[in-house]
């Protein structure tokens, strides 16, 4: 179980500047029991921000989104509305972004930051890593996390160290990330992203709040909790 | 002595670096530093180059000023992280150290002690970011502090990346952050030098060029494969290869690359290593 929360709306917001026509996408995996990313809060999401003058192009939820070949999958249906929209704006862990950024030329945004449990990871098959930072900055980076892509997890563009693309630490096998990062924005024509002065992590952020430190299930508990006192 | 004030006062600007050793035996550094008096306006001591464990640069500088030769205190965001990185600023103020280049720092994994852990909680736009709020009387945690120092803050960029597009986004993000200075990575290619020169004039900030000696054809064929964004043209290679002097040919193309570039950019920096003794000689060459 990856534990998400929705990041604060005006920064969700902020990250849509600029854009009218918005796709939705969201999780019927682990987002959907945190909340944050279930067919309930897309639909939720989506008066949100129709309510703020956006357009909703269309939003389909995910049956898995930690699987690649099912979110090209099931995204194909939905071709000409996310063809029309400015941008994507995923409702999901940092996997999840990942992997939509991963077979979608457009800017996908997360609108969720993932909570560290202390070690456990899902059931990601992929060569994405996130971090579980609770501070998702995929937003800035074109959906590659640069705290993993980056050896040396640089949060504000490259060191000096790329050469032909490839970090200078495993050159034969390593791609350096901010140069993925690079080609990314340069290819969905948002380089300005790169230029965004980034303050340095809260890593505190970082640190498992005390309900996840000795349970993964956190989710369903406060279902039942919520059942109970209902 | 600020880097960047000589800049403004109309100064060909000429700094050269010393590495501190590993080990306690420091007179080597010590007399290499004393060759440079009076030839050079300020002195980088390395931090922990190449990510490898020797004496400190910040205890370095502190034995410049001493010395009356003006430091630039390098200090990367391998080893340290936000509080012990302010701390060795709030340090380096009260020794006298004025100029701080401000550096991301070499992956732990590529020096002496692999095992390390490495720690890059701020990376070189935020070290800036620190000692600008430290100038403003505030730590990054928004706590007062009681007196602030001033700085004159550089940083690094590679002119020979490709592509460069990321290393000038970065570079500007460096200037947004405070940097008043920029010391290079090597440049053998005058030519491209100064396209870079033109593509990074909008930023308005002065730029020391980087200039490191060639020991010999191998060394200049191994940084071609191995080092990121430094490129030695053949031609260079082939007038090491067939010169019967290495040092003088080496001389000999550190000054000439200097004179091409000094109409470019605002000053050399000048890393020898390990022929720091040799640093006088290129400065004679070049007419500095």
């Amino acid at each position: 179980m990856i534990i998400s929360e929705q990041k604060p709306l005006p920064e969700i917001l902020e990250s849509l500047e600029g854009e009218r026509c918005i796709f939705l996408v969201g999780c019927k995996g682990c987002a959907e029991a945190c909340h944050t990313g279930g067919e309930a809060q897309v639909m939720e999401m989506k008066q949100r921000l129709e309510e703020e003058g956006k357009k909703v192009a269309g939003y389909t939820v995910v049956d898995f989104l930690c699987d690649k070949a099912l979110v090209k999958f099931s995204l194909k249906p939905h071709e000409e509305e996310i063809d029309s929209a400015d941008s994507l704006l995923v409702m999901t862990c940092g996997l999840g972004v990942q992997a939509t950024a991963k077979v979608v030329d457009k800017v996908t945004h997360p609108a969720c930051n993932t909570i560290n449990v202390g070690g456990s990871r899902g059931e990601w098959r992929g060569e994405e890593r996130c971090l579980e930072c609770g501070e998702c900055l995929l937003d800035y980076t074109g959906g590659i996390c640069p705290l993993t892509a980056c050896t040396k997890g640089l949060i504000n563009g490259p060191c000096g160290g790329a050469k032909d693309g490839k970090c200078e630490f495993e050159p034969d096998s390593r791609d350096c990330g901010w140069h993925l990062i690079y080609e990314r924005l340069k290819k969905l024509n948002r380089l300005d992203k790169m230029k965004t002065m980034l303050s340095p992590k809260d890593y505190s952020k970082m640190r498992p709040p005390k309900e996840l430190r000795t349970t993964i299930m956190w989710a369903l508990e406060r279902e039942e909790k919520e059942a109970i006192v209902k | 002595m600020n880097i960047a004030e000589l800049v403004k006062k109309g100064k060909f600007v000429v700094s050269a670096e010393v590495g501190p050793p590993k080990g306690v035996d420091i007179e080597e550094m010590l007399a290499d530093a004393e060759l440079m008096r009076g030839r050079v306006d300020g002195i980088n001591a390395t931090d922990q180059q190449s990510s490898v464990m020797r004496v400190g640069s910040l205890a370095t500088c502190c034995l410049l000023k001493e010395k009356e030769l003006n430091p630039i205190l390098q200090m990367t965001c391998r080893d340290r992280n936000r509080i012990a990185l302010q701390s060795d600023l709030l340090s380096a103020y009260i020794m006298g150290v004025e100029n701080v280049l401000c550096l991301t720092g070499d992956y732990v994994a590529l020096g002496d002690h692999p095992q390390a852990k490495s720690v890059f909680d701020l990376d070189s736009v935020s070290l800036l970011m620190a000692a600008k709020e430290l100038e403003q009387g505030k730590d990054l945690a928004g706590n007062e502090l009681k007196g602030s120092p001033k700085f004159c803050l550089g940083a690094i960029v590679t002119p020979g990346a490709d592509p460069v597009e990321p290393q000038i986004i970065k570079m500007e993000k460096k200037v947004k952050a405070g940097a008043q200075f920029f010391q290079t990575q090597a440049v053998y290619e005058p030519k491209k030098f100064e396209e870079f020169m033109k593509a990074v004039a909008y930023l308005e900030v002065p730029v020391l060029v980087g200039i490191v000696m060639l020991r010999s054809a191998g060394m200049a064929r191994f940084m071609n494969k191995n080092v990121a964004g430094v490129h030695v043209p053949d031609n260079l290679i082939d007038e090491m290869d067939k010169a019967e002097s290495k040092a003088q040919k080496s001389i000999e193309i550190a000054a000439r690359l200097i004179k091409e570039m000094k109409p470019f950019c605002q000053g050399v920096h000048i890393m020898a290593i390990g022929w720091e003794k040799k640093v006088p000689e290129v400065l004679d060459a070049a007419g500095l």
